[in-house]
């Protein structure tokens, strides 16, 4: 191995490291809030990538269709439940608040498709009509159960996989799909070749990270995510209300991992079922962090990006096989640093 | 107490429904890979399943299709439902290697005739004494990796490369190739291995250019294949690259797109069928499948996998009329009679001649494999 092959495999392994980073920031935002271990955040990282793909194509992908499905049923779900609770005049308000924004969504990516619309709205599409799906899924499948204990919201959480790869598979079809790459720019620096689209990719996180560095330490709204994650009854003895967090968290994770597939789109193939293994490589970086750290969780992250990239040349039979053998000493180094909480608060 | 007997009420009335005593025709039971990670093989063979016929010489057939989503103990489970429950005369399937050496047992142990859509040679191994019962339609891996061996060795290749899958496929492939290439006097220089969903393959292509190896072969099937490709092409790797006949759908042209001109792989001669000469026996069969195929599901959407199940019927068609002649179906004579007929199939099917024998029961030979190059998104038979 010489110079630059080194550089080569750091280039790469820190590109895929900030996209795994976004994921690890998604999981500890998710789980800090809502104590959901959110495993169907890959499938929100290919829902990105192939609903972009799709409108490449000029057609309205699948996505589209699940959207307005959710949609219908949190309306009916918050229907049925103002019913129960009376407040009848709630109703309208509630209602147009779940659908009117799909509805927009939707509407907008069905007339756009066909038109040819540049690639910088279609990726702003994408990105409205996924995390859109965030707060739906959080409203129909969680929210009911949001007291529940984490070994429930784990296995619904693999569940809510199960079901989103399967649709996966319907909408998209069996076959990977890759996006047009941002730039095809590339410049040389010291007989090192670096291509613009990995500086993108790198840049869009470090940019997305410090928004949301700002989002938690300077707004009302992010205030009020973290006081959730400190104390849950405290936020909602002070006034927070933890199905508002919730909703915002969903949001706020699907739109990261929106980001994650329109960023990895055009590095590599996309699959219905590619989103399991990103997953569970940004959960590696999130462990790193304890779930809780998000500077700790997205340095993993890149940890993780690192280790791949260069596990890949020396063997490539065992790249898993090392990067998930990472988590045994620090799941080890953690239960020996940190003191033991009970899992049901 | 009354919502327990509902279920147990239930399930009487469908064991009533199907029974099989209520059903005098032919049942050919499918187990094939229509989701999971086989999928895209799976589904144009679930596709060419639903064309077929619904009879075969005047008798009716009863096809029951089941999906055992690339999983081999589900593969296991649809095949026992099959002979047990439906009593079916004939299984076809399954899509994929490790599913159909997984249903050996059973079909052997139940008397009942296989024939797999799967690749691999020791599906129909013939030292073991089960695989009397097991016959396949796709070409051996070793026939495909001659033709690449046979191609390179013209082409002034001494060096290899080889690139795969880390699974059964991948593996079988560089076993394969190995042999292949050690009889034609070349070289294996390096070998790496990647998986179907690797966000990156950076490090294995930077190992394989350094190397320099004068040709790589890509062991992978579908739309991964071209992972490695476009990958080696952003490297400025200037040698021959090969790919194997998994590739061969136009999902892979799609996305591998310029990047994968010049690319040679050995495939079924249906294929390309237009471009082979009238002289050339699988040319009809292969026309009318094809033709009626994009007629359903689109210009362009032919895949190999397809043919596959297309021939397993293709032999069926020729077997049961002989069976039929010495039996009533739904018997163990009939099973029987079907296996021994399907032995001395001599069919002429999509992928080629089939002409079987106790000792091989694929059948298929150098007819069923030609050398294609890809040209901007097309495939074209190479000299």
């Amino acid at each position: 191995m010489d110079l630059s092959i080194a550089a080569f495999l750091t280039q790469d392994g820190v590109t895929n490291g900030a996209i795994y980073a976004l994921l690890a920031l998604a999981l500890v935002l998710v789980f800090a809030v809502t104590r959901i271990i959110w495993i169907p955040s890959g499938e929100f990282v290919t829902y990105g990538t192939l609903t972009l793909a799709g409108l490449q194509l000029g057609k309205a992908p699948g996505t589209v269709g699940l959207l307005l499905g959710a949609a219908v049923i949190a309306a009916a779900i918050e229907a049925a439940s103002t019913i129960r609770a009376g407040e009848w005049r709630r109703l309208p308000l509630r209602l147009a608040g779940w659908l009117t924004p799909s509805l927009l969504i939707a509407g907008l990516i069905v007339w756009a498709a066909p038109r040819g619309i540049p690639l910088a709205a279609q990726i702003v599409l994408t990105l409205a009509a996924v995390t859109a799906l965030g707060p739906l899924l959080y409203r129909i499948v969680y929210r009911p159960i949001a007291d529940a204990s984490v070994l429930v919201l784990l296995i619904v959480s693999v569940a809510l996989h199960f079901v989103m790869t399967g649709l996966g598979l319907w909408f998209f079809g069996a076959e990977g799909w890759r996006t047009p790459a941002f730039t095809d720019a590339s410049f040389q620096l010291d007989r090192m070749t670096f291509s613009a689209q990995s500086l993108l990719v790198v840049l869009t996180s470090i940019v997305l990270i410090g928004a949301l560095y700002v989002f938690f330490g300077r707004s009302l709204y992010g205030k009020a995510l973290r006081a959730t994650a400190v104390n849950r009854v405290g936020a909602r003895i002070v006034g927070i209300s933890p199905s508002f967090a919730g909703t915002l968290t969903f949001a706020l994770s699907a739109l990261l991992c929106a980001f994650c597939g329109v960023l990895i789109g055009p590095i590599t193939t996309i699959y219905y079922d590619s989103g399991f293994l990103i997953s569970l490589k940004g959960f590696v970086g999130a462990i790193i962090g304890g779930l809780v750290s998000y500077p700790l969780a997205a340095a993993g992250a890149l940890l993780v990006g690192l280790l791949e990239s260069f596990s890949s040349f020396w063997a490539s039979a065992f790249k898993e096989v090392i990067v998930f053998t990472l988590i045994i000493p620090v799941l080890l180094w953690r239960s020996l640093t940190t003191r033991h909480h009970d899992e049901d608060d | 107490m009354r919502h327990r007997s509902l279920p147990a009420a239930l399930g009487a009335a469908l064991l009533f429904a199907c029974n099989p005593a209520a059903f005098a025709d032919i049942t050919i039971g499918v187990t094939l890979s229509a989701t999971g990670p086989a999928a895209s093989l799976g589904i144009p063979e679930k596709n060419t399943i639903e064309m077929l016929p619904n009879t075969i010489g005047g008798e009716k057939i009863r096809w029951i299709v089941l999906d055992d989503a690339s999983d081999t103990t589900r593969a296991v489970t649809n095949t026992r439902k099959l002979i047990s429950e439906d009593k079916v005369d004939v299984v076809v399937g399954s899509t994929v290697t490790p599913n159909s050496l997984a249903m050996i047992d059973v079909v052997a142990d139940a008397e009942t005739p296989m024939i797999s859509m799967a690749a691999s040679s020791r599906i129909i191994d013939p030292t073991n004494p089960k695989t009397r019962w097991v016959f396949k339609t796709p070409q051996n891996d070793s026939l495909m990796a001659d033709a690449i061996a046979v191609h390179m060795k013209a082409n002034g290749v001494k060096t290899l490369g080889y690139i795969g899958f880390n699974d059964a496929y991948g593996e079988g492939w560089l076993g394969e190739i190995s042999r292949s290439a050690k009889t034609a006097g070349i070289k294996l220089v390096a070998d790496e291995k990647y998986n179907r969903n690797d966000a990156s393959v950076t490090g294995q292509v930077l190992k394989l250019v350094a190397a320099n190896p004068d040709a790589i072969l890509i062991g992978a099937s579908g739309t991964p294949g071209a992972t490695p490709e476009k990958e080696l092409v952003a490297r400025h790797y200037k040698g021959k690259i090969y790919q194997t006949h998994g590739v061969a759908n136009p999902d892979f042209l799609r996305v591998c797109g310029t990047d994968c001109n010049g690319t040679l792989l050995p495939i079924g001669p249906m294929l390309v069928f237009e471009q082979l000469p009238d002289s050339n026996p699988v040319k009809k069969v292969a026309a009318q499948y094809i033709t009626q195929y994009e007629s359903k599901y689109g210009k362009d959407s032919r895949t190999t996998f397809g043919g596959h199940a297309y021939d397993a019927f293709a032999l069926l068609s020729k077997a049961v009329p002989e069976a039929l002649k010495k039996a009533k179906p739904g018997t163990k004579e009939f099973r029987a009679a079907l296996r021994d007929a399907l032995e001395a199939s001599n069919v002429v099917g999509t992928h080629g001649v089939f002409v079987m024998s106790d000792q091989d029961h694929n059948g298929l030979d150098n007819r069923a494999r030609v050398m294609i190059r890809i040209e901007n998104g097309k495939w074209m038979l190479a000299k």
